[in-house]
């Protein structure tokens, strides 16, 4: 039984590994509901693995995960979709189930993809897609949704109106976010609690405390712990920072 | 009405081609051509046993059918064979399997041409019972697996991580492909089916925009081959399982055409 009714999600010292080699490993947090989670953490960290394993997607995995909702709205890093499929956007929105034209229309119009509605998947670009596959997981009204860097390839404007947009569904729908970002800007302003990942757990907290981590500090630099801390101040150096993040 | 041969091949190949409309885009869409040869070879296999053990042909073609898809299945879990290797070794391993249990049953005449090319006009009134409610069984199952199978096949995780357990939906379509076999293999013989699975199917890719049309386009396409196919068959005197299977190429082909002509009329 879950200890508290809000929680949603839970992982204990979760890990999962791969051909001999650990992805991830010693892995707990929870996500709770109306709470935005956010993991970050180098490539190669461990993020979309650790989403995966809270969304039950790796079976064989160590530690444990308690999941409490089936009501589930997926954004992945990564989708290939087969081009054999004639689907258009339509077809798509109804994938995993069932919902009338206001909902589609709704959640498309939200995402500001509406126009698109009756091409084919595989015309889109890719911005336009990833506004797709995040109508698509509000429009179900989930009560966990899991976004992968869910604003990839999204213009500059498209970026901020989105992860706006994502707040206010996790405040509207009550809905708990566990969200993997690699704008520290937006992780700041938005999240409730930050993850930061490098094969297993490095820190973890508000954003304030994860910005004084020694460990953070070291992981990205003192640049991005300044970002953190003052996260209103918005600049583009974000990407240097993500360049140093290849060097560690 | 039944008591005509012509009439009765008629209505077997219509119901046949209902079922294997829908099926036929999902072998397309899953990329699973060669995993319907294998299950389609190794239905030689069911066929010896029948004869042999004095069964129902379409329940032992269903029985191995269904045994060579689970072994499939294992094998890939347990083997870092690649799937067409693994393909390949069954379906020739089953057909030579049958070929030589053939040669065991020399009291038994078997029409061979008949088996790897079907004997449509062969068909009786159980046959027709077997299609049409073995056909059913297969749409409604299919039907009530739409979602899961549908939701895994456009993206695996999408589907697994909100909860349409694309798993089992996936083992029961294996089930379900081996029952299409099983109920066809007399009409269009065990070297034809995958093309009665596929080349409809393919022929509904050309000229549909949602998979909702291509599963339409698909199922037309395969009435029309079969009236085309068994009339023609009639006409010219010619052998009607892979009559059917040329009319459908010719569909085939006029669905190609069709997009030539759509790319002009865009430019």
């Amino acid at each position: 039984m879950r200890s508290d009714q809000n929680i949603l999600v839970k992982l204990n010292k979760a890990g999962f590994s791969l051909n001999n080699k650990w992805l991830v490993q010693g892995v707990s947090l929870q996500v709770e509901k109306g709470k935005i989670v956010t993991l970050i953490g180098p490539n190669g960290s461990g993020k979309s693995t650790t989403a995966k394993i809270a969304l039950g997607i790796y079976k064989k995995i160590d530690g444990s995960v308690e999941k409490y909702t089936n009501k589930v709205g997926y954004v992945p890093q990564k989708i290939t979709i087969d081009w054999t499929l004639p689907l258009r956007v339509n077809d798509f929105m109804v994938l995993t189930e069932s919902l009338n034209k206001e909902t589609i229309d709704e959640a498309l119009s939200l995402t500001g993809v509406i126009h698109l509605k009756d091409k084919n998947l595989g015309d889109l670009s890719g911005g336009e897609f990833q506004r797709v596959l995040l109508a698509r997981a509000i429009s179900k009204k989930p009560e966990l949704l899991v976004l992968d860097e869910p604003v990839q390839g999204v213009d500059f404007t498209g970026e901020i109106a989105l992860y706006e947009l994502i707040k206010k569904i996790s405040d509207e729908l009550n809905c708990g976010i566990l969200l993997i970002s690699h704008d520290l800007h937006t992780v700041m302003s938005a999240t409730d609690h930050v993850v930061c990942l490098n094969g297993h757990v490095c820190c973890s907290g508000s954003p304030m405390d994860v910005a004084k981590n020694n460990e953070y500090k070291a992981l990205f630099g003192e640049q991005a712990s300044q970002i953190l801390s003052r996260y209103e101040h918005r600049h583009d150096h974000v990407h240097t920072s993500e360049g140093e993040i290849k060097k560690n | 009405m039944f008591d005509d041969f012509f009439i009765r091949a008629l209505v077997a190949g219509i119901g046949v081609a209902i079922v294997t409309g829908p099926l036929g885009c999902f072998v397309i869409w899953r990329r699973l051509s060669y995993f319907g040869d294998t299950l389609s070879h190794s239905a030689l296999l069911g066929v010896t046993l029948a004869y042999s053990m004095e069964f129902n042909i379409a329940f032992s073609v269903f029985i191995i059918s269904s045994l060579i898809a689970l072994t499939l299945i294992q094998l890939q879990k347990r083997t870092n064979l690649p799937g067409d290797a693994l393909l390949g070794l069954l379906a020739h391993s089953s057909l030579a399997v049958g070929l030589v249990v053939i040669g065991f049953l020399s009291f038994i005449r078997f029409d061979i041409m008949g088996l790897l090319f079907g004997d449509i006009l062969a068909v009786t009134v159980d046959d027709l019972l077997i299609i049409w409610i073995g056909g059913a069984l297969i749409l409604l199952v299919l039907k009530l697996i739409w979602k899961p199978l549908f939701a895994s096949t456009v993206n695996y995780e999408l589907a697994e991580a909100e909860g349409l357990n694309p798993d089992r939906a996936k083992a029961i379509f294996t089930i379900l492909m081996a029952a299409i076999i099983a109920i066809s293999i007399k009409m269009v013989g065990l070297l034809l089916i995958t093309g009665m699975l596929i080349i409809p199917a393919a022929m509904a890719r050309n000229i549909s925009s949602s998979p909702q049309k291509m599963v339409m386009y698909s199922i037309i396409g395969g009435l029309l081959s079969v009236i085309l196919g068994l009339f023609s068959s009639l006409e010219f005197n010619t052998a009607s399982g892979p009559s059917i299977i040329a009319a459908s190429l010719f569909l085939f082909i006029l669905s190609l055409l069709n997009i030539k002509q759509s790319i002009k009329l865009k430019n």
